[in-house]
């Protein structure tokens, strides 16, 4: 496969990378395709802020940086602000990815999205 | 370490140097008169006469051509395009090689009836499926010798037998199994089959078919008429030449070979399953390649544990959905039964008979660290995750998305 260097940095050195035990947001999605499975966890503070936030993922090298790079980007932002992070936007943080691998970024955008649906029907 | 054998291999120095003159020295043309294409000729000559030994044929009953698949595809368009009269039903089985699986699924285009036998828990068809699947209107078996994923051997011998009592055209891929162990083709009751140069430490666009004396076919390629107008097109001498040393050498030392890797082969699939957790081995223990290992590891993806594996310096390659073209999990684990999610992570890994100074112990541990690395990072390790809650009916089972 034809990675980036920054795509092989998050690969094999991910960020964030672990299960988050007092987490108020959690989200698992998967890809229809491959069958690979990502986790996302948040933990939001009173502020809305996404104070936290970890990965843990079954998948390729793509798939696995796309979850690290999330994490990078979401963590700090308000939960709105996170959710107009695009599928996009972790590609091209990235550094691109193969053409063929750009779904495993829409994983990531999901992944993150799904964790603060869950959050907000936590705290509904 | 290069382990990825089954894929290519290098090209050995004997064949290289055998090969060098007939770049710029020896350039003639076979089919031309004068001297330096008579050189050409007999170079020719003496390449299929060792492709031809080392299978036990006749010379003339050997053809070169570009390489497995094409001997695939002539074999079989050029089998059921000659008896389209006499039946349209071909048998095969569900893991040959693309080259096998997709020229058939051609000839489905053309109203042709394919039979694809099952292969069970251990990867090898049998022999009662194969009977209960013959019909008159049969004209073709093609059934893959050594399988190139997994490694396992179909009964070729066996399948023979009934294909020449029922008076069926037999032909097998052999192009895993040539220089690896036997290849016999009166033994193994074939009437066609393929052998491919790059996997013999022969160059690569090369290769030939096996055509018993007697059996009849539409070539694929029309012209000139060389190869006894099977084959059309000037010879590729060099790669021949090539190949036929290639061919030389492997059968020379295929007993040494064969010794020298399956006990590499033993070791290292002893001690996978005994270090490493929740691993196993994909296919038939015993009736397999020597040199050609499939393992698969709960709860992660290989194209992950293969890019692990090359930053330690080991090249291998997996049947994961995630590093195919199409993205789709290896028909050929998933034709043992065996769930997608567990096809991931598979590994495959191949040897070469020079992997002298393989160190069965380091490359253990480093998938060992790898695995449990990747098992780290899982979210189906270790964890109760309610994995249907993420299926949906919309997109059937591959389904983890809504
Ligand atoms: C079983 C089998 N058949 C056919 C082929 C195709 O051979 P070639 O690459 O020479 O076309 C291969 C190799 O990829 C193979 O493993
Ligand atoms: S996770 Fe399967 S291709 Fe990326």
């Amino acid at each position: 496969m034809d990675y980036s260097e920054k795509v092989m940095d998050h690969f094999a050195n991910p960020r964030n990378c672990r299960k988050m035990e007092d987490a108020n947001g959690v989200g698992t999605v998967g890809n229809p395709t491959c069958g690979d499975l990502m986790t996302i966890y948040i933990k939001v503070n009173d502020d809305e802020v996404i104070e936290d936030i970890s990965f843990q993922t079954f998948g390729c090298g793509a798939a696995i940086a796309t979850s690290s790079m999330i994490t990078e980007i979401a963590v700090g932002k308000t939960v709105e602000e996170a959710l107009k992070i695009s599928r996009n936007d972790v590609a091209e943080e990235l550094d691109g990815l193969p053409p063929i691998k750009m779904h495993c970024s829409n994983l990531a955008a999901d992944g993150l999205q799904a964790a603060i649906e869950n959050y907000k029907e936590n705290n509904q | 370490m290069y382990l990825d054998n089954s894929a290519t291999t290098q090209v050995s120095e004997e064949v290289f140097e055998e090969m060098e003159p007939y770049f710029m020295e020896e350039f003639g043309n076979p089919s031309t008169l004068y001297k330096i294409g008579r050189e050409s000729k007999k170079a020719l000559n003496l390449a299929r006469q060792r492709v031809a030994d080392a299978i036990n044929a006749k010379p003339d009953e050997i053809i070169f051509t570009s390489g497995g698949s094409e001997s695939d595809n002539l074999a079989i368009k050029g089998i059921a395009f000659k008896f389209l009269n006499q039946g349209k039903h071909i048998i095969t089985t569900e893991i040959e090689h693309p080259a096998v699986k997709d020229t058939l699924n051609f000839l489905e285009s053309f109203d042709f009836k394919v039979t694809y036998l099952q292969v069970y828990e251990n990867g090898i068809i049998k022999i009662e499926d194969l009977i209960e699947a013959i019909t008159p209107e049969t004209i073709l078996i093609t059934i893959m010798h050594g399988n190139n994923e997994i490694g396992t051997i179909q009964p070729i011998e066996e399948i023979g037998k009934i294909a020449r009592e029922k008076g069926i055209i037999f032909h097998t891929d052999a192009v895993q199994t040539f220089g690896k162990i036997e290849v016999d083709v009166e033994k193994l009751n074939v009437d066609l089959l393929s052998l491919s140069s790059h996997k013999i430490n022969g160059p690569k666009g090369v290769g030939a078919i096996y055509i018993k004396k007697g059996v009849r076919l539409v070539p694929l390629i029309h012209g000139g008429g060389q190869e006894r107008g099977i084959r059309s097109g000037t010879e590729n001498v060099p790669g021949i030449v090539g190949f036929g040393k290639a061919c030389e050498l492997a059968a020379s030392q295929l007993d040494e070979h064969y010794e020298k890797l399956a006990s590499i082969r033993d070791e290292l699939i002893e001690k996978v399953l005994t270090t490493i957790p929740e691993a196993y081995l994909n296919g038939d223990e015993e009736k397999r390649l020597p040199n050609v290992v499939n393992f698969r590891f709960k709860a992660i993806e290989g194209e992950s544990l293969i890019l692990l594996l090359d930053a330690k310096g080991y090249q291998a390659s997996t049947g994961s959905a995630c590093s195919s073209n199409k993205l789709e999990a290896s028909p050929v684990l998933t034709s043992l039964g065996l769930d997608p999610v567990d096809v991931h992570g598979s590994l495959r890994v191949s040897l070469a008979p020079e992997s002298d100074e393989f160190d069965v112990d380091e490359f253990v541990a480093t998938i060992q660290e790898a695995v449990a690395r990747l098992r780290e990072m899982s979210p189906l390790w270790n964890q109760e995750l309610d994995y249907d809650g993420v299926m949906c009916s919309k997109h059937g089972d591959n389904c983890r998305m809504c």
